[in-house]
Order: structure tokens, then C-alpha cells, then sequence
């Protein structure tokens, strides 16, 4: 009796169906936070986004109203400048990692890479406090950028390398076959197919930064009023959100709710345009 | 002449001597690629070995083999296309009319604006409209006039047989040809250069019969105007498109010929073994 019964086979059965099953509601444990926080979010922070949120700015303490249209127009501002900074560094280090670098000196690049993308966000706001705001003697917005810049660096890096490999070799080789130079190749012709992806990974970088407020704490520093010189510190939604939530105002706790749900569905939302943008391209993520 | 900046810098020498052309007696062609003791390696393996071989211009020449036998390796020599494996060396040299294409000082590209390639999988550019793609190769070494760039892209297309069926269609996505048509696309995209050699690597193994036949109809029409050299998997197709053959097999040119002898008398037993599928 090598095999036994029907009874055995009936035993994996349910093992196999259990397994299934266990596992299918880990899956939903990992998103359930987002349906939470959202609905939480939504909750309790809904009721005070309205247009003086996004047009007016912070009122004093004790009195009502106000919104937080100096930090969302610093958000943007910070997030500009980390793109300014961020984007053309990183997109050619994965332009190097795919098209140029030997496999030993890129083994070396992807893993200082992958370790910089674990060191934790605060400590670029240390970093960037002793390269920019000690010397220059103020926060700014500078330093806040150039702080959310340096951490998007290996995120932007690694997803361009991705999306460069996976355009086929033919069209490089089609490209130099007509004797168009290398770094027109690469520029007019790879960069180009996959324009879409390294368009996705800079969105995603700069979801992933917009949310960050460590790194601002050191840099940036925040900002009640409109910020008129980038010299100058600059308020940040993220920033005002904590400083909000720890005040022991109601007002402005109902205002950093508010402040949460606009940042989550910024990030929401910018999701759903790599999607769309990325939508039947041959290359993507 | 505005279009100096992709006309070729050295002298081309077969040009010259057509110019005073007294219909009389045509001297004897020069070859156009003169291959001397040419030998390759990837890494460590060797993939040609002491190649030595003349190519005659206006004439197709079929690269005939088992797989691995080199003869793609020999064909990307021609216009060092070899050069894209980091880890390649090769020794010995090539010529074209007299230039020495693997020389320290020659320009890759400049070698490769004289010989053209067309591969096996057709590789329109997929973010280019098929205007776009026939003219990039101008395009994108310094041609700038409108006027010249649309004159060349029309003629490229007529040259490849495909001007009176996208015509009408020049901004739609090179992407949204059927598979032969945008065979000949590469073919205009490689022409629309004006270099002198065409090189084929296996042009039509991915299509089907009747764009096969385009395609092979379509190379005896350029024979007029330039050197052919095709890599086939396909002995029929060999036979039916080619002036001489050469025979490679383990990075050997074992044999080469008219290929009407090579066909029907080959010299060497391997070739016959082959050329009548006992082997590869």
C-alpha cells in the first residue's frame, strides 16, 4: 500500500483549500490599513476641507477659520525643487547603470543604492542641515528640496534602469546600425520608448517625498505665512499636519485631519495617473 | 551640397571611376569588401578563424550555415556591429574600397552610415510615426532641411516598395504595419542614408511566404544601386536571390563561389552535406 486511500487525498484537500484561504486574508491584512486610514480620514477630516482650506492661511490660535494654502503651495514648491534636483541626477544614474556600466561597477552602484534607500528620511534632514542650512545660516526651501531631492535619487535611479532593460537590444542596435551616436541612441531613441516608465518612477518618487516631514523638520523648517524667497524658510503640508496635530487647539485638529486627507489623496491620485499614463505602453513598470 | 554633414568624409573610389564612365570597356569592379586573415573571439571562445575574402559590389552575396557557424559574426563585421559584445576582440582586417573599417582611428558610426543592416526582427522605432522612422537616420546626424529630409524619405520608401501603400499614412505609428511591411520599413530606414553595402541578417525568416517574396524581389531592385550581403537560414532562398554564396561552418568560410556552382557542384563534401540537409 504505497498510496493510501481517497481518505488522504480528501485530508490535502482541505489542507490545500485552508492554505488558500489563510493566505488570501493576509493579503487583504495588507490593504486594509488604506481602506481604515481612508475611511478614518475621511471621517473626521472631510468636514473642514472646503475652499478656505486651499485659499486662506493659517489663522492664530483660538480664532476659527484659516486654511493651509501657504503649506499645499510649499508642498508644491519643495516638490518642484526636489524634481529640479532629484530627476536629472537620477534618471542618468539608471541611464549609466543600463546602458553604459559593467556589471561589476553596477553591482556595486545597485547596492549603495538599495542601502541608501533604507537610511531613514531624517537622517538626509541632518545631512543637508549641516551641507545647507549651517553654512547659508537660515532654513529654506533650498535645503528643503534639495533634502526630499537626495531621497528620491535611488528611487528614481533604480526605476529608470528597470524600464531601460526592458527596451529590446533590437532598437539599440537598429539605432547604431544607421550610424547615429551613442548617446543619440540612447537619448532619441531608448530614453524615448521608455519615457513613459521613467515618467511613472519620477511620479511615484515624488508621491513616496510629498508625505515626508523628517527630513523639512531640519531644512525647510515651516512657515505660517506665504513664503516669497526659496532663501527663505517655507511651510509644508506635512510639517503643519504635526505641528497641528500636537497643539491642543480643536480647530487645528480638525485642520490636520483635513491636511492628512488631502496629502493621502494627492498620493491617491498620482497613483491612479501612472496608471492611466501608463496604460498599453509597451514599456512600463 | 547641404547634406555634406552625412555624406561620407573618406573618398569612395567606386563613385569616382563611374563618373567619366566612357560606355565602352567597364573595367573590372573593384571589390567592395577586401577581408583579410579576420578572426574573432567572444571572450575566450573563437568565433571566426583566418577569414580571408573578397565581396564584389552591386552584387548579392548569401551567407549560408548551420547555426553558431559564425556567419552572423562575420556579417556584423562588416560594419562592426560586433563591437556591441563588450567582451569581443578581433584580429586580421576588413576593408571597404580600400578604407579599413576595424582601423583604431575610424569612426564606428561613420563606417556604419556607409554599410547599412537590416535585421531579422523588423525594429521600427515604436515611438515614431513611419515617416519618422525612415528619415531618423538623417535626422538625427545633423539633417535639418525639411525639403531634403521629405525628398529622402520618399525615395527611400519608393526604394523599398512601400511608398504607394503608406503614402497616405506617413504619421500613423510604424508600429501598425503588418509584419512585412515593416520589414521594409528598416529596408527604407537603412536606404534613406544612402549608404553603399546593405547587410540582411536573415531579413525574412520571421515573415510570412508572400512578404518573403517582396522581400527577395525587393533585393534584386537594389542590386542596381547597392552591395547586398544576406545571412539565410534558407538554402531555396539563397539560391533564388543570390549571385555567390559562401558556406560557413565553425567559424570556417569553408567554401565560396557563384552560387549557381555552389548549388549544383559544390568543391567541398561539407558543403554538399549541407546544401542537401544531411546536417544543420
Amino acid at each position: 500500500m504505497a498510496f493510501q486511500s481517497a481518505n488522504n487525498h480528501s485530508l490535502r484537500k482541505a489542507f490545500s483549500f485552508l492554505v488558500s484561504v489563510g493566505t488570501f486574508f493576509c493579503a487583504i491584512l495588507v490593504i486594509a490599513p488604506l481602506g481604515i486610514v481612508f475611511f478614518h480620514l475621511v471621517d473626521k477630516g472631510a468636514s473642514s476641507v472646503n475652499w478656505d482650506f486651499f485659499t486662506k492661511l493659517p489663522k492664530p490660535p483660538m480664532e476659527s477659520g484659516g486654511g493651509m494654502a501657504n503649506a499645499i503651495a510649499g508642498t508644491l514648491t519643495l516638490l518642484a525643487l526636489a524634481a529640479a534636483v532629484g530627476v536629472p541626477i537620477g534618471v542618468l544614474g539608471g541611464v549609466y547603470l543600463s546602458e553604459y556600466g559593467s556589471s561589476r561597477v553596477n553591482w556595486w552602484l545597485r547596492f549603495f543604492g538599495d542601502v541608501l534607500n533604507g537610511v531613514p528620511s531624517i537622517i538626509w534632514g541632518i545631512v543637508v542641515y549641516g551641507l545647507i542650512v549651517k553654512p547659508t545660516r537660515t532654513f529654506s526651501a533650498y535645503a528643503g528640496g534639495v533634502a526630499l531631492g537626495f531621497l528620491m535619487l535611488p528611487i528614481i535611479m533604480r526605476t529608470t534602469e528597470e524600464v531601460l532593460y526592458l527596451v529590446p537590444q533590437g532598437y539599440r542596435e537598429a539605432g547604431l546600425a544607421l550610424g547615429i551616436p551613442r548617446w543619440k541612441v540612447i537619448v532619441h531613441i531608448v530614453m524615448a520608448s521608455a519615457l513613459g516608465g521613467i515618467t511613472t518612477g519620477v511620479l511615484l518618487a515624488l508621491a513616496r517625498v510629498a508625505g515626508e516631514t523628517a527630513p523639512i523638520l531640519f531644512t525647510a523648517f515651516g512657515n505660517s505665512f506665504w513664503n516669497h524667497r526659496l532663501s527663505d524658510p517655507i511651510a509644508a503640508l506635512p510639517l503643519q499636519i504635526f505641528t497641528y496635530a500636537i497643539s491642543p487647539y480643536d480647530d487645528w485638529h480638525r485642520q490636520a485631519w483635513a491636511g492628512a486627507l488631502v496629502l493621502v489623496c494627492f498620493t491617491l491620485l498620482v497613483n491612479v495617473t501612472v496608471r492611466f499614463l501608463t496604460r498599453g505602453r509597451t514599456v512600463k513598470v | 551640397m547641404e547634406v555634406t554633414m552625412i555624406d561620407n568624409p573618406v573618398q569612395n573610389p567606386q563613385r569616382e571611376q563611374r563618373a567619366p564612365a566612357p560606355a565602352a570597356i567597364q573595367p573590372e569592379e573593384p571589390p567592395a569588401f577586401q577581408v583579410e586573415n579576420l578572426s574573432v573571439w567572444y571572450g575566450k571562445k573563437q568565433a571566426l578563424f583566418d577569414v580571408t575574402t573578397n565581396i564584389p559590389s552591386k552584387t548579392i552575396t548569401a551567407i549560408i550555415g548551420p547555426s553558431g557557424c559564425g556567419k552572423s559574426t562575420f556579417l556584423r563585421c562588416l560594419n562592426r556591429m560586433h563591437e556591441l559584445v563588450p567582451s569581443s576582440r578581433t584580429e586580421g582586417s576588413v576593408r571597404l574600397f580600400g578604407q579599413d573599417l576595424h582601423a583604431r582611428d575610424t569612426d564606428a558610426s561613420i563606417v556604419r552610415r556607409r554599410v547599412g543592416m537590416v535585421f531579422q526582427k523588423s525594429n521600427p522605432f515604436p515611438t515614431m510615426s513611419i515617416g519618422e522612422n525612415v528619415i531618423v537616420g538623417l535626422r538625427l546626424n545633423g539633417v535639418r532641411n525639411r525639403a531634403i529630409l521629405n525628398e529622402r524619405m520618399e525615395k527611400a520608401l519608393r526604394m523599398a516598395a512601400l511608398w504607394d501603400e503608406v503614402k497616405n499614412d506617413l504619421n500613423r505609428p510604424g508600429m501598425s504595419l503588418s509584419g512585412g511591411q515593416q520589414q521594409r520599413l528598416c529596408i527604407a530606414r537603412a536606404v534613406a542614408v544612402e549608404p553603399e553595402v546593405l547587410l540582411m541578417d536573415e531579413p525574412a525568416s520571421a515573415l510570412d511566404p508572400i512578404a518573403t517574396m517582396k522581400i527577395e524581389e525587393l533585393t534584386q531592385q537594389l542590386k542596381a544601386n547597392y552591395t547586398i550581403v544576406i545571412v539565410t537560414h534558407n538554402m531555396q532562398q539563397a539560391s533564388r536571390v543570390s549571385d555567390k554564396t559562401m558556406f560557413f561552418y565553425m567559424g570556417k568560410l569553408i567554401e565560396y563561389g557563384e552560387t549557381k556552382q555552389m548549388f549544383f557542384q559544390p568543391a567541398e563534401k561539407k558543403t554538399e552535406d549541407y546544401i542537401t540537409g544531411r546536417f544543420g
